[in-house]
């Protein structure tokens, strides 16, 4: 396994353009949130302080920062889809599998990568979400700090299917642009479907099929946390009904098509001649 | 002797396409095989096939004994087929790196094997930055890491200049005298000649030959003839149980033996009939020859 993960580590850190956007999708949500959460002071008229409005706090530092940070995700899709494609432009799938790669192994390689860099993303966003938390709570119970943690959990399996996904798409089509492309048409016709089924069935049936769609339930594992700043700013904020927890059945529908992805991305391999 | 590579009725078929028909054939180890064949009779397919990156259709083909699987044999095998494929924005070493890697080998056989071809002065050099003939030989350090128990090479000079080709023929022939089994995929006829000791000749996906390169006919050679007496020695050698296939070209007679004779027991022969030959030669077909008439004589 460690052999499978610093073979796809060497392909992918010797690579500049991989390189660059590994950076730009690990490492700068990492800073923005650091940045944002210093005070500004815009021309000396006002200080923007982003903190001021509670959103560095104790549980919910670890919903919001979680529901921003993953949209940095599609940098790293770029890598994902690359790193099929461009085994196949240069050709190397072929001459990996001739050295003694089996393509099982090859499949494996890269999805160990993904888990990889989802962990150590999930990792830097604990840490960051922890010193900014603790800077701005006066909460100082550790069973308060780490309620909601499960965002953290959410988030790794949200990164992981979304890679995964990336990963078959680039395995199907074998070129990084195309690959891209379909998962923007994947995208739209999630909407298109769930406006058909809206307009045939009803609104609330529509959603409830929709959140079985792979982008959707990724989607639905973070909900987006503003209505949750309002609620917690309303007085009686408990008595809206807005569900944004995450749940095993939301987690269950994203870990299933993880695992069909890399199925299916291995058995198209597999049938595949070189 | 002992089998390296074992191919049993395989076949390949693409479609409506058939590449590799019932091709069955045996690689013992210490030889040095050629796979010969126009441009599409299967020798890639069938090489693909045995490396894993082509599905067989039927068939079947075992490496060694039998007993190890085509992943773990793979290990014990060094192969480039076609063009050389690495990792452009690598450097030679970090690309020789990722193939230790992968076959699980130590590191330090790098130098080793980039000194043998002659890379090692730009081993820190990026692939892309590299010459066709120094990727081939690149390529050839590459398969030569796990120093393999065969070594398979699949037009290895294609698209090399005359330096090239004679620092790659040079190359194989030094891993050759070393006892390495090689197997050498190629359509240049006066390559195979020049390094095989056996040959094995596809059309269309079909063995028409398979055996030493020196056998590969049962041919016991011909004679070219001229002689004064021309319309003579024609009637002489038809009627002649020795004499198969003649041919006349000008005044230039070609005469196909049936059975061995050698030039002068010829000679004193035609002497004794009275024709006094002003030009003899006997010569026996060269490869190039023998496969024509090998493609030929199957033509449908």
């Amino acid at each position: 396994m460690l052999r499978l993960l610093q073979l796809e580590l060497q392909k992918l850190l010797l690579n500049r353009a991989s390189k660059v956007l590994i950076f730009i999708s690990f490492i700068l949500p990492f800073f923005i949130i650091l940045l944002s959460s210093i005070r500004f002071n815009v021309f000396n008229y006002f200080t923007l302080e982003v903190g001021h409005y509670g959103v560095f706090n104790f549980p919910i530092v670890w919903h919001i920062t979680t529901f921003f940070a993953s949209y940095f995700k599609l940098f790293f899709a770029i890598v994902v889809v690359s790193m099929i494609g461009n085994e196949y432009s240069n050709k190397t799938i072929k001459q990996n599998l001739i050295d003694g790669l089996s393509k099982k192994e090859f499949i494996l390689s890269k999805f160990y990568t993904i888990v990889f860099f989802s962990a150590m993303s999930t990792l830097l966003i604990f840490i960051i979400c922890l010193l900014v938390g603790l800077f701005y709570s006066s909460i100082d119970e550790v069973h308060l700090i780490f309620r909601d943690t499960e965002f953290l959990f959410a988030y790794f399996l949200k990164l992981v299917g979304f890679f995964s996904l990336c990963l078959f798409l680039g395995v199907l089509v074998k070129r990084s642009a195309f690959a891209l492309a379909f998962l923007f048409v994947l995208f739209l016709l999630e909407w298109i479907i769930y406006g058909l089924l809206a307009w045939k069935l009803d609104e609330s049936t529509a959603t409830k099929i929709q959140n079985f769609f792979p982008l959707k339930s990724m989607y639905k594992l973070i909900d987006q946390p503003f209505q949750r700043i309002a609620i917690s700013k309303a007085p009686n904020g408990q008595d809206f009904l807005y569900d944004f927890g995450v749940h095993w059945y939301e987690i269950a529908i994203v870990m299933a098509w993880t695992a069909l992805f890399i199925f299916l991305s291995y058995r198209l391999l597999k049938k595949r001649d070189l | 002797m002992e089998p390296i590579l074992t191919i049993n009725n395989l076949t390949k078929k693409f479609g409506y396409l058939t590449a590799v028909k019932n091709l069955s054939f045996t690689i013992n180890k210490g030889n040095v095989y050629g796979i010969l064949g126009p441009n599409g009779s299967g020798k890639s397919t069938t090489l693909g096939i045995v490396l894993n990156v082509v599905n067989k259709t039927e068939g079947s083909f075992h490496w060694f004994d039998g007993n190890t699987t085509t992943h773990d044999a793979l290990k014990k095998v060094g192969a480039i087929i076609e063009r050389p494929n690495f990792y452009p924005y690598m450097t030679a070493a970090q690309n020789l790196k990722l193939v230790c890697r992968i076959k699980g080998v130590a590191q330090s056989k790098i130098e080793e094997k980039l000194e043998v071809v002659g890379l090692l002065d730009r081993k820190d050099h990026k692939f892309k930055t590299y010459s066709l003939g120094m990727k081939q030989r690149l390529a050839i350090a590459s398969a030569l890491l796990n120093d393999p128990e065969i070594l398979i090479l699949d037009e290895p000079t294609n698209g090399l200049d005359p330096q090239g080709i004679h620092q790659i023929r040079k190359i194989i022939k030094d891993i050759a005298s070393k006892g390495t089994t090689i197997l050498l995929a190629s359509h240049l006829l006066d390559e195979v000649e020049k390094v095989c000791s056996h040959v094995v000749v596809l059309r269309k996906g079909e063995k028409l030959y398979s055996g030493r390169v020196d056998e590969m006919i049962s041919s016991h050679g011909f004679f070219e003839l001229k002689a004064d007496k021309h319309d003579e020695l024609i009637t002489l050698l038809e009627n002649h149980a020795s004499f198969g296939n003649i041919k006349v070209e000008d005044q230039l007679i070609t005469a196909f033996l049936n059975e061995p004779m050698d030039a002068p027991t010829f000679n004193k022969l035609m002497f004794e009939k009275g024709i006094i030959l002003s030009h003899l030669v006997m010569r026996k077909e060269s490869l190039e020859e023998q496969f024509l008439q090998l493609t030929d004589n199957t033509e449908a």
